[in-house]
């Protein structure tokens, strides 16, 4: 089968300094896949530079993308054609109600798959459905965009969104970081339930924590901008005994 | 990067309400002198008491000098190059639609004023001023049964010059400052509005005003009272042509609330703003006052600013009732060159008397906006209150934000609270939005009306409605 997202040789680069130097990656239809690393390994920028965020330069390589030149596509292209990526810091925006932007977001989506908008009482419906995936109360809704929202909230709230959205390939960057383990659990619940034969994950994380609840296919060992190595899901159990600094070659 | 070429885009949108109507104007020479305001008073045919006022109003404003200590720039106006009256030419004035030159109508249908049955229906009832002189005031009978009186104020001046001749210039004397002493001079028409005793108004009063003539000032004076427990919504909104030159606004505004009555007044100004030079566009210096003369009568102004080359306006409350309140809720947005330098007063002088101010400005491109506002509490104004919050949104790193708060406390009850913020759209804003599908400049429209939603939640419904539009109309090019 072809693969969703197919990442070849990518190198990209922060104010001059090389951050990811040279990544391969192939996610096919259906597969969970974990990326794992320490702190300042390149995950995060891996998770960004797939969503199309300006400030990375990427020097090097090529991302495909439904067979199309991903890279080639602005931020917002790239999530109507299908991309989602799960943030690690969701970011506030006053005033505007987490209903009005998603409905937005959502017909967005929709204009671009020559589907109907959906009018306020059906996206009401559908967003009721879809918080329940994630526990979250739907006066939320009227809430301005992660304003005033817990950590675990805001977690539960980028799950929602990709609930709602249904996107070909989701890339949740460390959603398990600063939850407890009641968050972890709905937020994992939430992941599975999104799990299916169409879409593709690609999970960050730090820990095996999350990958305890989320069992990924594949595992990939990102240290110093390359990956390292990849296996099973076995391989997230043998990091979480061993640590990183045994696989990084680094002195 | 992406983001400055977005702003560029939305900046360069065009004045979509930029188109002259060809009809028959009536005018007088060029420049301002006893016998120019004689014309005019004489053209309206009006009362000796009013041409007096007038012409006093002339001889103080000869010995004033144009105030320029207001964050803004402009070349020198020439005051006698102005044409200070000027009207569509029809005999006797039209009394029904049907008299209404075709081509005046065809401009509000262009503009969107809801006008004859539309009107009835949006329960709007439009006092609609066309440069000068009322064309058609809808709704006046059924207003007339209440006792509520809605019409021109050449026609109340007529109609009710015991009330014109009480009220006029009781908040906003002829000599108060450069710009209204020149409007009581030679100000031509405008509106009227008086509500009886209990009287709660039953729809929406709106005036749309709309300057027409090239090189006219327009100089309009509105005069709204509301007798004891009575209440009255008004809306005003503003559009103009594109013309090259700089055209001088210079209104009046007068609110008078009696005790226990309620005035919510509400502006939706989009004045042609010039281009993307700078060049053109309106000098909108005005004057707008209300007093809460009674004992808990109540004033807010509710104002969305996205138009004119230059806003030069602070409308403000005199809270002379006990217990009386006012408040002031203004969006500010300054595109391209535009200048703003807005804010209020509000002058606490009663018992217990409360006050609100909640400023919103949006600068983007070369924009400056300012924030200025006084909260004087006079000496026996015990236990006055006010709560002032002032919030700057920048979109780009060429536009400016300035904040000016004056406060003058002399009763040590007071309490005044003060808060201000200033903050760009951020980056991560919009990648957060775009991540979702959204486009940029539909993200920066959401952010921008996300940011001003504590004001335009004060504004009627399908005024809201208007207003959030109109953002993003005037933020087109701007992101940054």
């Amino acid at each position: 089968m072809s693969p969703l997202l197919e990442v070849q040789d990518l190198h990209v680069s922060v104010d001059g300094k090389e951050i990811l130097r040279g990544i391969d990656l192939a996610i096919g239809p259906g597969e969970v896949h974990a990326v794992m690393g320490p702190n300042g390994s390149g995950k995060s920028t891996l998770a960004q530079v797939l969503a199309g965020r300006e400030s990375f330069e990427v020097t090097g390589g090529s991302v495909r993308f439904l067979g199309k030149d991903l890279l080639a596509l602005p931020a917002e292209e790239r999530a109507r054609e299908g991309l989602f990526l799960a943030f690690q810091y969701p970011v506030p925006v006053p005033g505007v109600a987490n209903a009005y932007f998603l409905r937005a977001a959502l017909n967005s989506v929709r204009k671009h798959r020559g589907l109907e908008p959906l009018d306020a009482v059906d996206f009401l419906a559908l967003a009721k459905e879809r918080a329940r995936l994630v526990t979250l109360d739907p006066s939320f809704l009227q809430r301005g965009v992660n304003e005033g929202f817990s950590g675990g909230e805001m977690k539960r709230n980028e799950i929602f969104q990709m609930a709602v959205l249904e996107p070909r390939l989701a890339v949740l960057d460390e959603t398990d970081s600063g939850l407890d383990i009641d968050a972890l659990r709905t937020v994992a619940d939430g992941i599975n339930a999104l799990r299916g034969p169409e879409r593709g994950l690609l999970l960050i994380t730090h820990y095996e924590r999350l990958l305890d609840y989320v069992r990924p296919d594949f595992v990939h060992v990102l240290v110093n901008g390359r990956i390292v190595r990849s296996g099973g899901p076995e391989l997230a159990h043998e990091l979480e005994r061993t640590g990183y600094a045994a696989r990084s070659g680094a002195p | 990067m992406s983001t400055d070429k977005t702003i560029e885009e939305l900046v360069e949108r065009q004045y979509p309400y930029g188109f002259v109507t060809d009809v028959a104007e009536d005018t007088v020479r060029r420049g301002l002198d006893e016998d120019v305001i004689r014309t005019i008073s004489e053209k309206k045919g009006e009362p000796d008491f009013l041409l007096d006022w007038r012409l006093r109003a002339l001889r103080h404003w000869r010995t004033m000098k144009e105030p320029r200590w207001a964050n803004v720039r402009f070349p020198p106006i020439d005051y006698q190059a102005i044409r200070y009256y000027s009207a569509p030419r029809t005999e006797g004035g039209p009394r029904t639609l049907d008299e209404v030159d075709p081509e005046v109508l065809a401009t509000f249908e262009r503009l969107g004023v809801p006008m004859s049955e539309r009107a009835r229906l949006a329960g709007v009832a439009v006092d609609a001023v066309f440069d000068s002189v009322s064309v058609a005031t809808t709704f006046k009978k059924r207003l007339g049964e209440l006792g509520v009186i809605f019409c021109s104020f050449s026609e109340a001046v007529k109609e009710h010059p015991e009330l014109v001749r009480q009220y006029l210039g009781s908040v906003v004397p002829y000599s108060d400052n450069f710009h209204a002493t020149l409007n009581s001079a030679v100000f031509s028409d405008g509106s009227f509005v008086y509500v009886p005793k209990g009287v709660r108004c039953p729809m929406e009063l709106s005036t749309y005003f709309r300057i027409n003539a090239a090189e006219t000032g327009q100089f309009e004076r509105t005069l709204i009272v509301a007798d004891e427990g009575s209440s009255v919504s008004y809306l005003e909104g503003c559009t103009a042509p594109i013309r090259d030159r700089n055209q001088l606004h210079a209104a009046v505004v007068e609110l008078v609330a009696l005790a226990g009555a309620e005035i919510k007044y509400a502006t939706v100004q989009n004045w042609y703003p010039g281009d993307a030079e700078g060049r053109g566009g309106i000098y909108n210096f005005v004057t707008k006052r209300g007093k809460a003369a009674g004992f808990r009568s109540k004033i807010s102004w509710t104002q969305v600013e996205t138009g004119s080359a230059i806003t030069w306006k602070y409308p403000s409350v005199i809270l002379q009732g006990d217990e009386s309140q006012g408040a002031f809720y203004s969006i500010a947005l300054t595109n391209n060159h535009q200048q703003a330098d807005t804010g209020t007063k509000m002058i606490h002088i009663g018992k217990n008397t409360r006050s609100t101010i909640v400023s919103k400005g949006v600068s983007a491109r070369f924009g400056s906006n300012s924030y200025r506002g006084l909260v004087r509490v006079q000496k026996g104004a015990e236990n006055a209150r006010n709560y002032t919050q002032c919030d700057s949104l920048l979109l780009g790193d060429r536009c400016s934000a300035h904040t000016f708060p004056y406060i003058e406390v002399k009763n040590g009850s007071a309490q005044v609270e003060h808060e201000a913020s200033t903050s760009r759209i951020s980056e991560e804003q919009l990648f957060y939005l775009r991540q979702r599908g959204i486009s940029e400049e539909d993200a920066v429209s959401m952010i921008v009306n996300g940011f001003c939603r504590d004001v335009l939640q004060k504004l009627p419904m399908e005024f809201a409605v208007e207003a959030t539009k109109l953002l993003d109309v005037s933020l087109e090019g701007a992101i940054g």
